[in-house]
């Protein structure tokens, strides 16, 4: 979940511009305006000229009509031309993610600074910790050497007059798995076989320079087709409005969308799978088991943890089993899936059942786009079939509590981990030797789904909504 | 869409405001369509728009208007 900043609102602002024009049919002839239109002569700029504004906008536009940019081949291609390679396009990568060169400023690695606080005092505990004789003095105020500073911290944490501080490169910094480094430009780049698709480095980038690939010009092209388009959409998305699911479920139907499937109904399906499984294992001997909804997680497990592999759950996510249903009812269909994260685009594209994948915050931008005011959307009946805990899938703790609704007499130790940092991956590869509890619950995101890198509400209101909905769906005895 | 953080105000508001103050949500302010530069997110105190409103902003906002 991101802070409000201008990076998130500019990004959001494209989308919407891009969902307008295609819902529209102009994109063609309009989207090379866009840089202009945003950025016109003689307007606030949030870098050093306009021009260089209108690079930055045209490049993130590229990356959200679903193109590497660091695939461009010829500086002077235009966006239209994208957006007819994109009409074109029959198949999607692997590769979720794409650092816009043009907008990452190449964050200095000096993770210790001096500011100009320091006062040059007489007692200068700062050289006096520091081990590696990295602080001079220079005109009275302490300079940091950084081929000698090791970035320890200790003349931080003495300074009377806290003048040093610490500068992380946000987006190598919020990356549990050290995917993200510069090249030999200095320019971010993002290594396939480390990144687990977190999407923490999204939020992270101060420039907004990592940007998620989207699938709209896939998804209008099949709202504009004859066949049929339905949203599947993850249970976190409850608590996006401050409206009834109804509305929401409505307000997808105004945007061209023929039917929606709540994913909490695949919910119920591998609750019901991971609670047979976890006995059995139990049964078996099995020290603990994990879950496998959290699509980061798997990848984490799968490229950094092997060792946990074993202790995975083989339970599909309930994504995999919605889509299995929504596939039997719609053989021909074009399914999409809802999602708050970079992981379920991921997962999405290894699904055979999943086409495309929308997120939550692309929803939004469609919403504005289409003028739909989810607040007057006619609601639509949700089915009372699905149970009040699959529909708390969305939060950290919610898979656990299902499984102790769905096996009342297991006797479930439960660890959860809430957000996937570096601090929780040491921990975690301790557990194939010691384990704290027998029932391992792993949420990349901090709060759970709600607190997914493409959402759009606060997790805590989104939490009030979720229960909202929990208290009147069925009761899973 | 860049409002959703500004759900939290009635948490957030000071005891001394939260008798004095109804907060409510609103359809669309228009002010998208209406101001160039856009300077979401909008909200609105007693008839005042606020542009790109914050939390913390509407509660100085608030403290403005009530007088306080």
């Amino acid at each position: 979940m991101a802070v409000t900043n201008n990076a998130m609102l500019i990004r959001r602002e494209l989308m919407t511009r891009l969902a307008k024009m295609l819902n529209e049919g102009t994109i063609e002839n309009e989207i090379d305006r866009i840089p202009i239109e945003m950025r016109p002569r003689h307007s606030e700029t949030s870098r050093c000229c306009i021009h260089k504004d209108r690079a930055v906008i045209k490049y993130k536009l590229m990356a959200l009509l679903g193109f590497n940019v660091e695939d461009e081949e010829d500086e002077l291609t235009p966006l239209s031309e994208y957006v007819r390679k994109a009409q074109e396009r029959h198949r999607l990568t692997d590769t979720m993610l794409t650092v816009v060169d043009e907008a990452c400023s190449s964050c200095v690695k000096a993770n210790y600074v001096v500011t100009n606080m320091c006062r040059g005092c007489v007692a200068r505990p700062c050289t006096m910790n520091c081990n590696k004789d990295a602080i001079v003095f220079v005109n009275g105020q302490a300079i940091i050497e950084s081929q000698k500073c090791v970035n320890c911290g200790l003349c931080q944490k003495v300074c009377p007059f806290h003048a040093i501080i610490y500068q992380p490169v946000p987006c190598e910094e919020s990356c549990p798995v050290g995917a993200i480094t510069k090249d030999e430009l200095g320019i971010e780049r993002i290594n396939k076989d480390k990144c687990i698709n977190c999407g923490k480095c999204v939020v992270a980038c101060p420039f907004g320079a990592v940007m998620e690939k989207t699938h709209f010009v896939e998804i209008y092209k099949g709202i504009k087709s004859n066949q049929k388009v339905i949203a599947m959409v993850a249970p976190a998305i409850a608590g996006q409005f401050k409206v009834p699911m109804e509305k929401i479920i409505g307000a997808f139907k105004e945007l061209g969308f023929d039917d929606v499937i709540e994913v909490a109904v695949g919910a119920d399906v591998t609750t019901q799978n991971e609670s047979v499984e976890f006995l059995e294992r139990m049964e078996e001997g099995a020290p603990f088991m994990t879950t496998s909804c959290c699509p980061s997680y798997v990848n984490l497990v799968e490229k950094h943890i092997p060792d946990l592999k074993p202790f995975v759950s083989h339970t599909k996510s309930p994504m995999y089993y919605t889509a299995e249903i929504a596939r039997a009812k719609y053989p021909d269909g074009i399914l999409v899936m809802v999602a708050p994260c970079t992981g379920k685009r991921h997962e999405a594209f290894y699904d055979p059942n999943v086409d495309l994948v929308l997120s939550f915050e692309e929803f939004g931008a469609l919403l504005v786009a289409h003028g739909v005011e989810i607040t007057s959307a006619e609601p639509e009946e949700i089915s009372k079939d699905i149970t009040n805990v699959a529909r708390g899938f969305g939060y950290s703790g919610g898979v656990t509590n299902a499984v102790m609704a769905y096996a009342p007499t297991a006797k479930i130790e439960p660890v959860i981990v809430n957000g996937i940092d570096k601090t929780q991956i040491r921990a975690m590869k301790q557990y194939s030797k010691s384990c704290p509890g027998n029932f391992v619950e792993v949420m990349s995101c901090e709060g759970g789904c709600v607190g997914g890198c493409n959402v759009i509400a606060n997790p805590k209101i989104a939490l009030r909504q979720i229960d909202e909905l929990m208290k009147r769906s069925k009761v899973k005895q | 869409m860049g409002g959703s953080e500004l759900w939290t105000l009635a948490d957030e508001l000071p005891e001394s405001l939260k008798d004095q103050v109804t907060v409510k949500g609103a359809t669309c302010l228009g002010c998208c369509n209406n101001e160039k530069p856009v300077k979401a997110p909008y909200a609105e105190v007693n008839g005042r728009i606020v542009r790109e409103a914050s939390v913390s902003k509407l509660i100085e906002v608030i403290k403005d208007e009530i007088g306080g």
